[in-house]
């Protein structure tokens, strides 16, 4: 009986690995890179590895979330693009400052804008971009898109297996997408370390909405030393003793 | 290769376009006249002026003596010219090689032209049987040189224009002096001497005529009999890398245009690689049958022979070609070309550095697309304000020769022009308490500054500012400064300029 049950378990795991293989998702290898510091958040995607060569789609709100945004993505940038790769980055609304990106890990010049007038152009340049094998990433403004456009998209990274980000500036309705994960990044009140005043380093709540095949989940991470670092218990200590401090204070 | 060249001769040329814009004055008698010396000379006649006795050089005053209802209109200076040249750029479509021959005339270098027209009759044919659909009176010879097609056209009989290869010295010899092109005082002393023909001097020995006629004589007849080449300065200049398609049917589908596409860019680019260079700009310009031309663009960032990738970028302009009753003529010219990298010829067969080749197309695809100036790359700048610290960079390929500043902070978010808020601070130099933007008020917890940044007296002139990284309850974070010192009562401009991620 017992060893029935495990064999029944056991065809169980293959035949989910054969079916996440045929959507595109290949187990943890060589090709697979891993994004340092994001571990907590890996484990939320199918094989427990960020997915590359597939359409994510990441959504902030206001200026501030753009900023917190944007730095993210230059995090995950920075991965993409370590062996001297090139992203291109398509917009039509672009406020996202250059250099910036240098302190996450993404050289800015490395970085090829295209900053055109009309939404139709942007999507039609990403379908473009994506079709380039050589691209590291590509990284695309655009507030709303359709189910039909993403799907679009998806067909052409599936193809091509190049990662794109649909950064949805305060999109105003969150439609159905083909995404594989739907991000959504917000600044958190940074922690300074004890004893020093100032602001702290970058701190984001790093949210998944949507995960294809996944636990969708919620974050707190950090940038800094030139990683990520997402907080597990200890630092959730710090911020209830910061908290505690505050409340006191 | 035998050289052929073909003399168009306008006798009427400024009347016939006058008739066209005026269609009531066809067939009448009239002038253009011009002041010279205080009295009015007729400088150009119609046709049936001529035939009435008019002539040019004439005084208004005689000729109205001669035909009282003779029209007569000012010239204007400069008009012939410019029509003369028109003409020339029309006749491209024939050959590429059109010179103007001032006053009334064009010279066409047919060289190699004229068997897609079948023959050299058919082509001669066609062309006149064009020009004079709108009303133009028109002659035209063709000859193994310009100085006899010249005089054929003017002084042959239509049925023979057409001189044999090698042919010209026994047409000449029947034709009269005025037809190698003289001055007038030489024709006169010719006429005088009664060498009314060119056979009557043709054989004379080279030294006696010299002596008699001088150098102008035995250069036009030189010219003429082809012992010596004669320059044509041409009305369009043709580019080195330049490829034609006539079509023997008006093209109006896309599918044409783009057969056409293809085939001009099949052998532009042979050619390209025959000689190591690459297309950087390329101009399309297609010669519609009603006359007008349509030109298209394209521009690569990087020197290119490759002909699908050619090709890609003009297929985005094809939606964009109007080509009303249909296209006769392609004319596909390489306006820019550089020298083709040598590494660059086999990223195309595949290879290490071929992704990078494959990014250089897209962009070539987007900015094709969207048009010159949207792609943007980036590197660092010596400038101490943050919207100046970068500048554009100049090719792709261009590398930063500073890094990028790492030991200041700087946002993600950058607002092209700061905007201005509202603060509360308490204590010179010291972060605000507060800030209201756009309407809300944030409560300042934490701070880190100040960060002068001096504005570069060499270029402009003002105060500096003092920024401050803040962050507020939330734990969204801005970049704030200060204009100016802290001018203590008087209040000091506070402004926004960024978010920190």
């Amino acid at each position: 009986m017992n060893t029935t049950s495990k064999s029944k378990a056991d065809t169980i795991a293959k035949l989910r690995e054969k079916i996440l293989l045929m959507q595109g998702f290949k187990p943890a290898g060589a090709m697979h890179k891993r994004i340092t510091g994001l571990m907590p958040v890996e484990q939320a995607f199918p094989n427990q590895v960020f997915p590359l060569g597939a359409v994510h789609e990441m959504i902030s709100e206001g200026p501030e979330g753009a900023a917190a945004c944007g730095g993210f993505l230059g995090g995950l940038l920075g991965t993409l693009m370590a062996d001297a790769g090139i992203c291109l980055w398509i917009s039509n609304s672009r406020s996202l400052f250059p250099p910036a990106l240098e302190l996450f890990g993404a050289s800015p010049h490395r970085i090829i804008f295209a900053d055109l007038q009309r939404e139709k152009d942007v999507l039609w340049a990403t379908e473009e971009a994506l079709k380039c094998e050589g691209l590291a990433a590509v990284v695309t403004e655009l507030n709303n898109i359709t189910f039909a456009q993403s799907r679009r998209l998806q067909l052409v990274v599936e193809k091509s297996h190049v990662t794109a980000f649909i950064w949805r500036k305060d999109p105003v309705y969150l439609s159905n997408t083909t995404a594989v994960a739907r991000w959504k990044i917000a600044p958190a009140p940074s922690i300074s370390e004890p004893g020093l005043p100032g602001v702290g380093f970058p701190h984001w709540q790093v949210e998944l909405l949507k995960v294809r095949n996944g636990i969708p989940g919620s974050w707190e991470v950090t940038w800094s030393e030139g990683r990520f670092h997402t907080h597990d218990e200890t630092v959730r200590k710090l911020v209830s003793v910061r908290n505690d401090v505050q409340k006191t204070g | 290769m035998q050289k052929r060249y073909l003399s168009l001769w306008f006798p009427y040329l400024m009347p016939d376009w006058y008739c066209m814009r005026r269609p009531d004055l066809r067939g009448t008698a009239f002038a253009f006249a011009n002041l010279i010396r205080g009295r009015k000379i007729v400088t150009m006649i119609s046709a049936a002026a001529a035939d009435r006795g008019i002539a040019a050089k004439m005084t208004v005053a005689d000729a109205r003596a001669l035909v009282p209802d003779l029209g007569v209109f000012d010239e204007q200076p400069g008009r012939e010219a410019r029509l003369l040249k028109a003409l020339g750029r029309w006749c491209i479509r024939y050959s590429p090689l059109v010179a103007t021959d001032p006053a009334d005339g064009l010279f066409l270098d047919i060289s190699g032209c004229s068997h897609l027209w079948g023959g050299e009759a058919a082509y001669l044919n066609d062309l006149l049987k064009r020009l004079r659909a709108p009303g133009y009176t028109v002659y035209g010879a063709i000859a193994d040189t310009p100085g006899a097609a010249w005089a054929v056209a003017r002084f042959g009989t239509p049925d023979h224009n057409i001189v044999k290869n090698g042919a010209q010295a026994k047409v000449l010899v029947e034709l009269p002096a005025a037809a190698l092109r003289l001055e007038k005082p030489l024709l006169e002393r010719l006429s005088k001497l009664g060498l009314a023909k060119i056979g009557s001097f043709i054989n004379m020995p080279r030294s006696v005529l010299r002596r008699r006629f001088g150098e102008g004589l035995l250069e036009r007849l030189a010219q003429a009999l082809g012992q010596q080449q004669e320059y044509l300065d041409p009305v369009v200049i043709p580019e080195p890398f330049q490829e034609r398609l006539p079509c023997l049917e008006p093209i109006r589908t896309a599918a044409g245009i783009e057969i056409a596409i293809k085939r001009l860019l099949e052998s532009l680019c042979t050619q390209l690689a025959a000689e190591g260079a690459g297309l950087r700009k390329g101009l399309l310009t297609m010669f519609r049958v009603d006359g007008k031309s349509i030109r298209t663009t394209i521009g690569t960032n990087q020197p290119v022979q490759h002909q699908g990738h050619l090709f890609k970028l003009f297929e985005l302009k094809i939606p964009a070609i109007a080509p009303g009753m249909g296209i006769e003529l392609f004319i596909l010219e390489a306006t820019r070309t550089e020298k083709m990298p040598i590494h660059l010829e086999t990223l195309w067969k595949g290879g290490t550095a071929a992704e990078d080749a494959e990014i250089t197309l897209l962009l070539d695809r987007i900015a094709c697309r969207v048009g010159p100036g949207r792609i943007h790359r980036y590197v660092p700048d010596e400038h101490f304000w943050p919207e100046r610290s970068l500048r554009l960079a100049a090719s792709l390929t261009e590398k930063p020769e500073l890094s990028w500043p790492l030991h200041r902070p700087r946002p993600t978010q950058l607002l092209t022009v700061p905007e201005k808020i509202e603060v509360t601070a308490p204590i010179p130099d010291y972060p605000p308490m507060l800030f209201r933007y756009q309407g809300k008020t944030h409560e300042i917890c934490k701070a880190d500054g100040p960060e002068r940044i001096e504005r570069e007296w060499w270029l402009d002139h003002g105060e500096h500012r003092d920024y401050y990284q803040v962050e507020d309850r939330e734990g969204r974070r801005y970049w704030l400064f200060r204009s100016g010192h802290y001018k203590g009562d008087s209040r000091n401009q506070w402004f926004i300029h960024g978010f920190f991620a």
